[in-house]
């Protein structure tokens, strides 16, 4: 064996033992899981069926996966229409401002989202930073209630999820190609003509990366829902957080992830064609 | 008129971004329990922090598995980086499909699919498995940050190295590993962070015995708001602040 091949093997070794041991095992562990039926004294027990599937055709939990959808898509909604704009106008800025300005996004991002969540509790409570502003100004008489409810969860999912389309939608945005703009501009279209013919679909692999980035993490966000929503508040992550934790039936909580892993699966598999097709475009 | 609207727009989205984190910090200096009011300057908070016990401890797990995933993660992942680069093997489709599975899958199916492995090979939930745990979900965060700045170097160096005699290890550690050491400084910062940031996935995986500073802020937020929390999120803000601030510089060297 030459030096070549045994450092070729080392390097690769390593990472491939990881990864399979880590990241592959336990995968398929959970589809497997998913499979088995909830024991008495064991978490799981070996006799394959499809109950835990047949289980989240239960009004009940189809409607906690509606609520979750549905509570992340409007949070990726608020978070494209505040966050395109603000990216653009951060990727438009002069060459001494822009690295600041983008460090700004990125100090938020690395910031513990548990730290972010309870920050916003302090300005959302009822005697918080917002009730006092607006009693002060004398635009409300009592105080608002809007901890506790889905709006507050929607407002700590936009704030803490914020960066994360920020920063795929500055890095598309950066990279379009001004002369096309330009062009477009040359033959006559408006300014609302061109941002929705030329830039909007060049920068759409950042507005879907920037999306997948919100909507998906959204839905895991147990604490979130936790802290910010009422009791009736309760997402895909609540769920299998309470059946690992409290409920303790593991090959629920499992066929829950795989619903949720393979919901992420179709998107991202629905982003690459896209790509695909966005790319192929601007060749022609 | 235009420039005006602007600033003014980003200021807004700026202001929504920081205007939480900084009433946090002043309201953790400030001399009231229960009120909002401000009753004037105090330490007393941050000293409250400093005697309790309890929560150093706690502080001092988080930071040691912090550094322990971090220094793991880089080995493993600049390594990884430098092979999934430079080599063709068979299996290499798989390795990338994984990394992007790790980056991609929701923290809470990790979280959980670590339990069941863990629970599987009869492990107890504590130091180890929260190490390996927070080892995998920072290893692709380094091999990203390690390969962009690989596909930006200059492939002669490797094959003048070579052409002078070194074999792969001297190539590696004389050659390459210098060349890619503000990405792998980068990407070890940029683990600790997420080492000492992470909830959802060391709620799964750590038992009674070992736990960590956010499970311990998680467990009191939901007791209420307490101005100790407040102090304690404030030191937890400026150390991602540092790092952060760290990694940023280590990357920017390249330019």
């Amino acid at each position: 064996m030459t030096d070549k091949t045994v450092f070729k093997r080392f390097a690769i070794g390593i990472i491939a033992i990881w990864l399979v041991l880590f990241a592959l095992v336990p995968n398929l562990m959970v589809i497997i899981a998913s499979f088995m039926t909830q024991g008495e004294s064991e978490f799981i027990v070996w006799t394959p069926s499809i109950s835990s599937y047949q289980r989240m055709l239960d009004p009940l939990y189809l409607q906690v996966f509606w609520n979750s959808f549905y509570l992340s898509a409007f949070t990726t909604v608020l978070c494209l229409l505040i966050g395109y704009p603000f990216a653009y106008l951060i990727a438009r800025a002069g060459p001494k401002a822009r690295p600041i300005l983008l460090l700004l996004v990125i100090v938020p991002f690395w910031t513990s989202s548990l730290v972010r969540t309870y920050a916003m509790i302090i300005i959302l409570n009822a005697n918080g930073l917002l009730n006092s502003t607006l009693l002060g100004l004398g635009l409300i008489n009592e105080p608002l209630q809007i901890l506790y409810t889905d709006t507050a969860v929607i407002a700590g999912l936009v704030y803490t999820l914020l960066p994360f389309m920020v920063l795929p939608l500055y890095a598309a945005i950066e990279k379009l190609d001004w002369r096309l703009v330009e062009a477009a501009r040359d033959l006559g279209a408006r300014k609302v003509r061109t941002f929705v013919s030329v830039i909007i679909p060049l920068t759409m692999p950042g507005i879907v990366a920037g999306s997948m980035l919100v909507f998906l993490p959204g839905l895991g966000m147990f604490y979130i829902a936790d802290f910010l929503g009422g009791s009736k508040t309760t997402l895909i992550g609540n769920l299998i957080q309470r059946q690992f934790l409290s409920a303790r039936d593991w090959p629920f909580g499992s066929a829950a992830s795989v619903t949720l892993t393979v919901t992420m699966g179709v998107m991202i598999w629905i982003y690459l064609l896209s790509a695909k097709r966005a790319n192929a475009k601007v060749e022609v | 008129m235009k420039g005006l609207g602007r600033s003014s727009y980003l200021a807004l989205v700026f202001g929504f971004l920081y205007l939480p984190i900084a009433v946090l910090i002043i309201y953790s200096f400030n001399d009231a329990k229960y009120s909002l009011e401000w009753k004037g300057f105090t330490w007393n908070w941050y000293q409250t922090l400093w005697q309790n016990d309890d929560l150093i401890e706690v502080a001092l797990h988080s930071l040691t598995i912090a550094l322990l995933s971090a220094t793991l993660a880089t080995i493993v992942g600049t390594l990884g980086a430098v092979a999934l680069y430079r080599y063709q093997f068979s299996g290499k489709k798989l390795l990338n499909g994984l990394i992007f599975i790790l980056i991609m899958s929701p923290e809470i199916v990790m979280g959980i699919s670590l339990l069941l492995l863990f629970v599987t090979l009869g492990m107890d939930l504590g130091f180890s498995t929260l190490l390996l745990s927070h080892t995998t979900f920072s290893i692709p965060f380094v091999v990203v940050t390690v390969l962009s700045r690989m596909s930006g170097f200059d492939k002669f160096l490797i094959e003048a190295a070579k052409d002078l005699g070194a074999t792969e290890f001297q190539t590696f550690i004389k050659v390459i590993l210098p060349l890619l050491m503000p990405a792998v400084v980068a990407g070890w910062l940029l683990s600790f962070t997420l080492s000492m940031d992470d909830v959802i996935i060391s709620f799964f995986v750590t038992g009674p015995d070992y736990e960590v500073l956010p499970l311990k802020v998680y467990s009191m937020v939901r007791l209420g708001v307490k101005p100790e929390i407040n102090a304690l999120s404030t030191v937890m803000f400026a150390l991602t602040l540092v790092l952060v601030l760290l990694a940023q510089f280590f990357l920017k060297e390249k330019k």
